[in-house]
């Protein structure tokens, strides 16, 4: 599982994303367009494309996309 | 491993009733989403709310309606389950006023379910069970969310609703199959944590507290971990659905619809697109009514499927998951059933 591939995912749940804003150490909460909502796209998005659960806490301490990449490469 | 099958009982009718007052998504306040955002991703382009009616209430007006249609008579019932979050008192059971205002019987069995999104089909294996063995022959199912328990910030996602599944013995009626699931461990996933005897009330219920930035709740209000809740469902049930398929031999093509509790659109879409399932059998009434808990299945079959239904058998699966965390899937037929006009009070 790269981490570039997970960047692409993760930049894909938002709409009109430049996608030169996302980066391995991008504090996501940062990013604009950034919702409450999209963290349930982030939630979906990694269900189906790692078959791995992210809950609330996980997306809560996480700060930038990295560490929610580790989360889930840690879980896989 | 929590599977039931249940036989010699059908459906014979559904109801539902709703407050007439239209509440639209427009000018939606948060502090970090849109209004077209929030209607992108949880469907709801408007639902139906009033401070007027419990939850109790709006079962009641079902209720009556779908008697009257189905021709069956107040001693006709030996059953009455309600399925709510929001019964009229702590105490006593909300069955036991309705049984009264019903009209039914002093012979009647009475019981509350205390359940919300899940619950209707807890509910529906409850009134099944008794039915089973024909010494009960009729029963009344009542499932609804009406007004909180105490007052609360205006609701984006949550609709009032009040439904009724008339039960009846009917022997060498193809069965039904459950699947039931139960996580504990996340029971403050959603929850009101004060006013049961576990957090007494006191004047500290009544403090409102920032739970998450820029949510604020009292502890007599409801709360809900949104990410948990959609994770869970998100994961359970389409899982939930495909061990109750496995363990009954059901092909799911044969099914001709899935009605999944009413959550939010990307979640029930999300499970659609997991089961693999065409979206013509995957009804959803949320855009109309929003998230209406324990009614929200049989509300989804009474105003998006109602005459599709009539004169002939459907296999429907129907999945409720939340609060709890519970979850439960049942397999059924419906054999011509009366489904009510919708009621609006």
């Amino acid at each position: 599982m790269e981490l570039d591939y997970f960047i692409r995912n993760f930049a894909d749940q938002f709409d009109d994303a430049d996608i030169s804003v996302f980066s391995a150490k991008s504090a996501f909460r940062d990013i604009e367009n950034w919702s409450s909502l999209t963290a349930l796209s982030i939630i979906a998005m990694v269900d189906e494309e790692y078959d791995v659960e992210l809950k609330g806490d996980d997306i809560m301490n996480a700060v930038t996309i990295e560490d929610l990449y580790n989360i889930v490469i840690s879980r896989k | 491993m929590a599977y039931l099958e249940v036989q010699n009982v059908r459906i014979a009718g559904i109801s539902a009733c709703v407050p007439k007052n239209i509440q639209v998504s427009i000018n939606v306040e948060s502090q970090d989403y849109d209004t077209d955002q929030f209607i992108a991703t949880t469907g709801v382009r408007e639902k139906r709310y009033s401070e007027d009616f419990t939850s109790s209430d709006l079962c009641f007006f079902a209720a009556e309606k779908l008697m009257e249609d189905l021709g069956w008579q107040k001693d006709d019932i030996d059953a009455l389950i309600f399925v709510t979050q929001t019964a009229d008192y702590l105490m006593p059971a909300t069955s036991c006023i309705l049984q009264d205002r019903l009209g039914l019987l002093q012979e009647c069995y009475a019981l509350d379910i205390t359940h919300g999104c899940s619950g209707w089909v807890y509910g529906l294996s409850s009134a099944a069970t008794l039915l089973s063995t024909g010494m009960m022959k009729r029963a009344l199912l009542l499932a609804g969310e009406g007004r909180k328990r105490s007052f609360s910030p205006p609701d984006l996602l949550f609709g009032n609703a009040g439904t009724v599944t008339a039960l009846e013995y009917f022997e060498g009626e193809k069965s039904f199959q459950f699947h039931f699931g139960t996580d504990g461990s996340r029971y403050d996933a959603i929850i009101i944590p004060d006013g049961g005897s576990r957090n007494r009330f006191s004047e500290k219920s009544l403090i409102s507290v920032e739970i998450e930035p820029g949510v604020f709740r009292m502890g007599i209000q409801s709360r809900m971990k949104g990410m948990d809740v959609f994770s869970f469902g998100i994961t359970k049930a389409p899982k939930s659905v495909k061990e109750l398929a496995e363990k009954f031999k059901l092909d799911l093509d044969t099914i001709d619809y899935f009605i999944f509790h009413q959550a939010n659109l990307m979640l029930n879409e999300k499970i659609r697109k997991k089961l693999k399932l065409p979206e013509e059998k995957v009804p959803y009434s949320i855009e109309a009514f929003g998230n209406t808990n324990s009614a929200s299945i049989p509300l989804t079959i009474v105003t998006k499927l109602g005459t599709v239904l009539n004169n002939k058998r459907s296999a429907l699966i129907a999945c409720g998951f939340g609060v709890g965390l519970s979850w439960g899937t049942v397999a059924f037929t419906l054999n011509d059933p009366l489904i009510s006009n919708l009621v609006e009070v």
